[in-house]
């Protein structure tokens, strides 16, 4: 082990630390020898950042209803004044890559993206898919530390060090001025039917080939019947079928289901990144050149309004 | 109310990408406004519009030689563009682009700055945010709605959950995502407007930016770039009324169904 010291920014969300956060610490522990965690909030998370493998949890507490980009920023810049890791590790998330943004600037230092995976070679190697996936970019900092490294969900598994309740240390914001001024005055909650998007063991996507929004209630009602969750290209959201959060690729989520469905999308390398690592595709497109026919184990040459209804009769027949 | 929307111009994504010997994206070819910063653009018009005043700065970083991608940005509607072009940007990673664009930005002394939450070439996803914290503004990203009242503004802005509303004071800067208006089409006379409108070309050494740019000021390299490891294509089938069963049997053989 080249390096000493990992921090890794943890992000609370409904009162446990997120998965990617999990899957960060997990990590960072077979790179470095000590590990340490930065999160917010009022929640407790010291047994669980010990249990994946911190020892210190930096707590930069209550945000009084501020978007944390800024503040948490200001708080880890100060902690690295007194005392700089090899690197900090942040999730790909709306608040991380703010956090990390925002960390950069203020440290004067680089950061890497969309990372998905982090080997020690005689210092940090990351790993970036670039075009669709198809090649793999590394990378790393040549200049004086701490990088800053955003790295994408899925990339690592996740496994309890068994560790002690890491040690919680303040870490104050200070005066932030101007810049620390976003508030966060509502929270509104999409309720959705059935498991998540990021967990489900099946996904159904849909895409343009559905022809219009209304279409979309077929993928929808196929995820339901799998007990899986409905997913959509970039380009129905961007036309606005459905909403941001169902979306998966770059832009959108990374899935890795036992079995993903992809109705009426092409295959576009932006699509790709986000599923290529589900462990059975099928895919079901007009377009027998579609490059999404490329990675399905499964390929359907046809319409996608035709085999989708029919898959559909054959699921509800099987269920009653 | 003035408004800031930066801008880039990229490589065609429908067309095949390639890198460098020095692993730079190849840009050689016809480069075109992002469509993503489309968005930024209409919103810019449009709060532009309702302050009953102002003007709306497009500003870029990149090569001059090709400017069609932000004479469009100005076909729209937009009624200036600052370019900074110069070849010692090359291989200037997000945070020197950050800087650079940040310089630009102070002559403006805007009211808001617009962005696309991550540009559809290089993704990082990181240089509106670093821009605020130079420029020592506020920031609200993903945002699905943005209104502006008095020196107020309001952003619904995306989450994992939902939608969170969150206001700022102004200046600040909002990243916008596809979807948040629709983006006009230039009109005939908007392009003939266009092609008079000022644009103005700016240097490193005008922003006095020197030794931050660059492969140099990035301090991060890539070290190889290695082809994945590829998913084996499986079984094609033209449907011919069996497209479901063939499905359903799939999903049975992984026990799925």
């Amino acid at each position: 082990m080249t390096l000493n010291t990992l921090w890794v920014v943890v992000e609370p969300a409904n009162g446990s630390l997120t998965t990617t956060s999990l899957e960060l610490l997990s990590h960072a522990r077979t790179l470095a020898s000590t590990v340490a965690a930065v999160t917010w909030g009022t929640g407790d998370h010291a047994a669980q950042a010990g249990e994946y493998g911190a020892t210190t949890l930096y707590s930069v507490g209550d945000l009084g209803g501020a978007l944390p980009g800024a503040p948490v920023a200001a708080a880890i810049a100060a902690l690295v004044s007194a005392g700089a890791p090899d690197a900090i590790l942040v999730p790909t998330s709306y608040d991380g890559r703010d956090i990390a943004a925002r960390l950069s600037a203020r440290l004067d230092r680089p950061v890497l993206t969309n990372v998905t995976g982090l080997v020690d070679e005689d210092g940090l190697v990351t790993e970036h898919p670039i075009f669709g996936g198809t090649q793999v970019a590394r990378a790393r900092f040549s200049a004086e530390g701490p990088g800053i490294v955003v790295v994408r969900a899925k990339s690592f598994g996740v496994e309890s060090s068994g560790g002690a309740p890491a040690t919680v240390v303040a870490a104050p914001v200070g005066e932030l001025g101007a810049l620390g001024a976003a508030r966060i005055t509502a929270t509104h909650v999409e309720e959705r039917e059935g498991p998540k998007l990021e967990e489900a063991p099946v996904v159904v996507s849909g895409g343009r080939g559905l022809g219009d929004a209304a279409r979309y209630a077929l993928v929808e009602e196929a995820a339901r019947l799998l007990n899986g969750a409905a997913g959509a290209s970039r380009a129905i959201v961007d036309a606005g079928w459905v909403p941001y959060s169902h979306q998966v690729g770059q832009t959108g989520k990374t899935v890795k289901p036992t079995v993903y469905i992809a109705c009426g999308i092409s295959g576009a390398t932006q699509h790709m990144v986000g599923m290529k690592g589900s462990k059975n595709i099928v895919a079901i497109n007009k377009d027998p050149d579609a490059p999404i026919f490329q990675i399905a184990d499964l390929g359907i040459v046809g319409d996608v309004n035709t085999v989708l209804p029919s898959l559909i009769e054959a699921l509800k027949s099987r269920a009653s | 109310m003035n408004v800031v929307v930066c801008v880039k111009q990229i490589p065609d994504p429908a067309a095949p990408q390639s890198l460098d010997a020095s692993y730079n994206l190849n840009r050689s070819g016809k480069l075109i406004l992002d469509e993503a910063d489309t968005y930024g653009v209409e919103m810019a018009l449009q709060l532009v519009d309702k302050a009953g005043g102002g003007e709306v700065t497009v500003v870029s970083m990149g090569s001059a030689s090709d400017l069609a991608g932000v004479r469009n940005a100005l076909a729209m509607g937009a009624a200036k563009a600052i370019i900074v072009s110069d070849e010692t940007l090359r291989g200037t990673d997000a945070l020197g682009t950050a800087k650079v664009l940040a310089a630009a930005i102070r002559r403006v002394n805007p009211d808001l700055v617009l962005a696309a939450t991550e540009s559809s070439d290089g993704y990082t996803g990181t240089t509106p945010v670093q821009l605020a914290e130079l420029l020592a503004m506020p920031s609200i990203t993903f945002a699905k709605s943005v209104t502006v009242t008095g020196d107020t503004l309001a952003v619904a802005r995306q989450t994992e959950a939902g939608y969170d509303e969150v206001t700022a004071p102004l200046p600040a800067v909002v990243t916008v995502t596809a979807g948040v208006v629709e983006p006009r089409y230039a009109s005939f006379k908007g392009i003939m407007a266009a092609k008079s409108k000022p644009v103005e070309i700016l240097s490193v050494a005008d922003l006095g930016l020197t030794d931050q740019v660059g492969p140099a000021g990035a301090r991060q390299q890539i070290v190889d770039v290695v082809t994945a490891e590829a998913r084996q294509a499986g079984e094609k089938f033209v449907d011919d009324g069996d497209g479901a069963t063939k499905i359903v049997a799939f999903l049975e053989s992984i026990k799925v169904l």
